[in-house]
Order: C-alpha cells, then structure tokens, then sequence
C-alpha cells in the first residue's frame, strides 16, 4: 500500500472545537487568542501540504498550501457553510475555519433533520418497523428495511425460503446501483458537470420504474420485511430487469467519457481529500471511503450475507483514497451489482416469497374467507404484532454508503425495546475535517459530494 | 463468527472455576455466533485497548441502551445490572470477526470514561449516546449536543421521556 508510509496524523486536530451558538453568532473571527491557536497549528499546515505533495508528485494535482498561506496576510475567518447550501446534500452545516481559500479546521453541524427515528422504532411492532427505517436512508431504502428485518429474523430463529433471499438480494442490487447513479448525478452536479446530473437521474428513473412496478412505490418500500419480502416479484420481471441491463452499460461508457477520462474532471478530484487505510480505520470510515484506500472491506465479501456467497462479483477497491477514487469505486460497482443482478436472474428460485412460520406471517387470503381463526390469526399478527424473543442482536450489511448495522433489543414483547441503527453516512461524516484540512474551498465541495451522505440517515 | 466463538475458550484463564466463560478478563457470553464481553467501568478502557491489540481495531459502532422498562434483560453472573449500557461492537477486519462490548452504567452516575483516545471513530457515536441518553463521557474532546438543539433538555431516548411531549396548537382554516 503507498499509503504505508505516510505518518497517521490524529483526526481530531482537523476538528473545530467549538460549540453550536459560538458557530452561529461568529461570522468572522480573527482576536489575538484566536489568532495565537491559529500560529500553532501553522506547522501542521505545512505538514498537511507536505502529505499532499506526495500525492501531487504521484499525481498532478493540489494547490501548494503552505505558499498559499504564507503570501496571504488575511485573518483566519470562521464561516458556516450550509445547512442550506446545494452542495451540502440536504442540510448538513459546516463550520470551517478559513485562511483566504484555504480550509483549516472544520466541524459538521448536524440534526437539522433529527426527527428520533429510533424512538419511535419502539413504539412501533416488528412488521411496523420496516416502515419507519425506510424512511432513513431515503437513497437506499430497501438496505435500511433489509438489515432491520435480517435483525429480527436473527431474534426468531426464522429461516426465510430461498426465494426471498434472492429476491431481496436482486432488490438491493438494484438499489445499489439507483443509489450510486443518484450519486453519480449529484458529484457530477456538485463540481460541475451539470448535464451529468440530468442523465444520472434519467438512469435511476429506470431503475425506480421496476421498484414502482414491484413494491407499489419509487422510494421509502416497505418490501423487505421480517419473515420474507411483501409481494412476489410480478409477471413480466424478467424483461424489464433485462431491460435495465441492456441500457445501463452503454449509459455508464457514456458517464466514462463525460467525466472519468476528462482532464478538468481528474484535475477537480484526483488528489484531492486523500485519506489513508490506518486514517479510515481509526475513524471506522466503511464502505467507498474505506475501499479508496486499498482497503477490501465489502460485508458481501468478507461476512456474507443472504446469498453473496454463491454468485460472483468483484470488490472494487481504489488505490490513493482521493475523491476520484471514491467516485471510480461507485462508478465500477454498479457494474458489478449489474453482474449480480444478471446472475439473479438466472438463478432465482421458485418457491415461496415469504416463510411459511404462521407465528410471523398472516394466513392466506383465500383461508381468510373460509375461517374464523384464520381471520383472528390475520388480526392479530397485524394490530398486536407478533412477540419476538428476548434478547439482543447486532447485524449489518453492505449498504452503498458503508456497514449498515442493526443493533436491537427484545423484551419478548411485540415492540422492540431498543433499535439502533448504524448508520454509515453519521460515522463517515466524521472523516469531513480531516479530509477537508488545508484544501481549498472548492475541493471541500468535491470532498463533501465523495462521501455521499445522506442526512436523512446522518440525523436519523 | 466459528472463530470468535472458538476465542473464547482459548482465553479464558486457567485457574478459571466457575462456568462462566471469561475473555479479556471479564465475563463473556455467546448470543448467536457473536461473542458478547461485560467490563465494568473501570475494566471498560482497559478491555477495550486489550481487544485493540487482540486485533478489534475497527470500532463500528457505540450507542447507549435504556434498561429501564426491559424486565427480560439477561446479564451472566458477575455483572451487576443498571440502567443504562453503553454497547460497543468491534470488528476484526483480518480475522473477520465481532465482539462486543456491553458496559453497564448506573442511573444515578450515568458516566463512562471516553474510547476516543482509542478509537477515533466513536467521537460522533458518543456524542449521540450523550445527546439521547444523559451518558456523559469523561475526557471527550467535544461533549456538546449532535442531534437535538444545544438549548434542549432532556434525553429523548430515556424510557422515561415521552413521546409526544411537545403541545402542538391547531388552528382553525380562515374562511370555512
């Protein structure tokens, strides 16, 4: 790994202490106490453009900081950047600590979209919960009920058909690749390429048609849930899933012109927000920012789940942890959820969609009609819910933006008592000031769109 | 998660005599192929940088856990019940294997020396077990609020705290 070598330096010296309403009431901040924090971080300055050189000197890129610096006689100036700012992926607020154009230290201010998801996850039952953590990461809803539905089913002890693993893992393939289009569109559109975030979205719509056409909505499903899916696959799946990958790959060569082999698009990214393999882990960086270093983590690959053992793909990782290679890691992934996809197609079981246990899943309609007991047995499954057994789980899975995990409690009752979600868009942000640290406002645009966070999830 | 399970029994000390299975010096049990460690405030840090060394150098996740209303909760023998847990699970990227870590914290100090000098990555997590929970912990670099305002009171994530607790007034539509 050529990250090997450099030294790893602490990510808390790129954070800004400082509270909420002192980023609020300081527009501008340059008083001699200010002022004398400031000089020492000066050697760090230089330090990070030193880090930064050895990039540059691999790869042309990155403003020369420390002239930067050193030419300019301005006072470091404190600005919030967002919660409403376009680039900022909804509303996530940066303060950042500014010398001229250059960012220092930097604090995320988040929970602008706090509603206390995890609160009322425990006033809702187990078949009510898909619905609520849906709603979290709204880019790639079908991971948040699938990782909350594998949590329950690890509680019950239930084992699902084979069907419905399959069909949930053809479903968050998909959603995979809808999600990294979206992020597709918007990286594009944040340094901009702005015609790329039209074409994105194009490809995501086609993406969201067959979600439409099998779960009855574009986004927030409630699909996956415990015990199965909701609904089998309908007639005809087949070709429009053979419909997506036929024109997704002529759609991604275009993308790789438009942007990959462009020189404005490698000078705005490569090089820029480079974090290092022992960086990310201290900071429990997962998914596309832990893989950009070298680092092949993929819970598919390395702790598989639902069926990711039995079809092939690749794990793509990057090699100099910049913002190209986070983007050239989404870009290469959904070639390979392609390639998932294509093997689902051939090797979806027949069978039933969700498990047979009558403890988790209602009667039959047509046995509705026919019985009292069946018609009690569907009333209560759906008013009281059904009781899970006590005791705790942590699961996870791959979502596009990380380790997607699930930590729940059971009290044996039929509500969970605690549901944590971990959510991997709240713990990447945490990488922001680190990889903004001496960059340039402009590259922190570009570092912020390369961590793809969704602030639905972010705030929870 | 054969191996975490397989761990356990190779760590528990030799002069070990009652059933409870150990690791890292404290008790440990199995929930579902994942093994589960429960230090004590005091053995919290301790364990955890010994797990660091064991090869858990990947925090993933921290959050806080009210016990209040749960009256199944299940401890092994040795460790004294609270109200409050803090749950940290690590993660072994060569071995590929979890733990974790579930320290109780009592109602009355709720307070838990900070794994941020450690694991860098629980900076944002403990603040949030702080924010919803009242869990303070000592020697965190930035112990402010991350999801409610700074000016809010209350731990929305007590079991003692209410849903709905804010009064919303209606008003009626003019002209109907």
């Amino acid at each position: 790994m050529s990250t090997a070598t450099t030294p790893v330096r602490r990510p808390a010296d790129a954070v800004l202490r400082i509270s909420e309403e002192e980023a609020l009431s300081a527009a501008i901040v340059g008083d001699e106490a200010d002022m004398a924090a400031l000089e020492s971080d000066t050697a760090d300055v230089s330090s990070a453009a030193s880090d930064t050189a050895d990039v540059s000197s691999a790869r042309s890129n990155t403003a020369d900081v420390s002239s930067a610096r050193s030419d300019t006689a301005d006072e470091p100036m404190l600005i919030n950047m967002g919660p409403q700012h376009p680039s900022t992926h909804g509303v996530l607020r940066i303060a950042m600590e500014l010398q001229g154009e250059t960012v220092l230290r930097s604090k995320p201010i988040i929970g602008y979209l706090h509603t206390g998801m995890e609160k009322t996850a425990e006033d809702l039952t187990y078949l009510q919960g898909p619905t609520n953590v849906t709603r979290m990461d709204y880019a790639s809803p079908l991971f948040n009920e699938l990782v909350f539905s594998l949590a329950v089913e690890d509680l019950l002890g239930t084992e699902i058909p084979p069907r419905a693993t399959w069909i949930r893992m053809l479903m968050c393939e998909l959603n995979r690749m809808s999600s990294h289009l979206l992020f597709l569109a918007t990286n594009g559109m944040d340094l901009g390429a702005v015609g790329m975030m039209l074409y994105g979205w194009r490809e995501r719509e086609e993406i969201l048609r067959f979600f439409e056409s099998v779960t009855g909505l574009r986004m927030n499903h409630n699909y996956i849930r415990p015990g199965g899916v909701a609904a089998d696959l309908p007639d005809g799946w087949q070709s429009d899933v053979e419909h997506i990958l036929a024109v997704l790959p002529d759609r991604l060569e275009q993308f790789d012109t438009l942007m990959t082999g462009q020189p404005i698009w490698r000078d705005r990214t490569q090089g820029v927000g480079v974090i290092t393999a022992d960086e990310a882990i201290a900071m429990s960086a997962t998914g596309p920012l832990l893989r950009s270093t070298g680092e092949a983590w993929d819970l598919r690959r390395t702790m598989p789940y639902l069926a990711y053992d039995e079809v092939e793909f690749d794990v793509v990782v990057g090699a100099y942890g910049d913002t190209f290679d986070r983007y050239a890691i989404r870009l290469n992934e959904i070639r390979e959820s392609m390639r998932i996809v294509s093997q689902c197609l051939d090797m979806m079981p027949k069978g039933p969609y969700r498990t047979e246990d009558r403890k988790v899943t209602p009667p039959p309609r047509a046995r509705i009609d026919e019985s009292m007991e069946a018609l009690i047995h569907h009333f209560k499954i759906f008013t009281e819910g059904f009781r899970v057994p006590p005791g705790e789980t942590y699961v996870a899975v791959e979502s596009p933006r990380g380790e997607l995990g699930c930590y729940l409690v059971s009290d044996g009752g039929p509500k969970p008592q605690r549901v944590h979600i971990r959510a991997p868009s709240f713990v990447n942000l945490q990488c922001l000031p680190h990889l903004m640290y001496g960059g340039l406002i402009a590259d922190a645009i570009a570092v912020i769109s390369s961590v793809d966070p969704i602030m639905g999830e972010v705030d929870r | 998660m054969a191996d975490g399970a397989a761990d356990i029994d190779d760590v528990a000390p030799e002069g070990a005599s009652t059933d409870q299975p150990m690791m890292y010096g404290v008790p440990c049990t199995d929930e579902r192929g994942q093994p589960v460690i429960y230090p004590s405030r005091e053995e919290y840090l301790d364990v955890l940088a010994m797990a660091a060394a064991d090869g858990f150098e990947f925090c993933v996740d921290l959050c806080g856990v009210d016990a209040l209303t749960n009256r199944s909760r299940v401890v092994p023998d040795g460790v004294e019940p609270e109200r409050f847990e803090v749950v940290v699970n690590l993660l072994d990227l060569r071995g590929r294997r979890r733990l974790r870590v579930r320290t109780q914290v009592p109602a009355d100090d709720p307070q838990v020396p900070s794994a941020v000098g450690l694991f860098p990555g629980t900076e944002a997590p403990e603040r949030e077990a702080a924010d919803l929970f009242g869990i303070s912990f000592s020697d965190h670099p930035d112990p402010s609020r991350i999801l409610m305002p700074p000016d809010w009171v209350g731990h929305p994530l007590r079991k003692d705290y209410a849903i709905g607790a804010i009064p919303v007034q209606f008003k009626a539509v003019e002209g109907r």
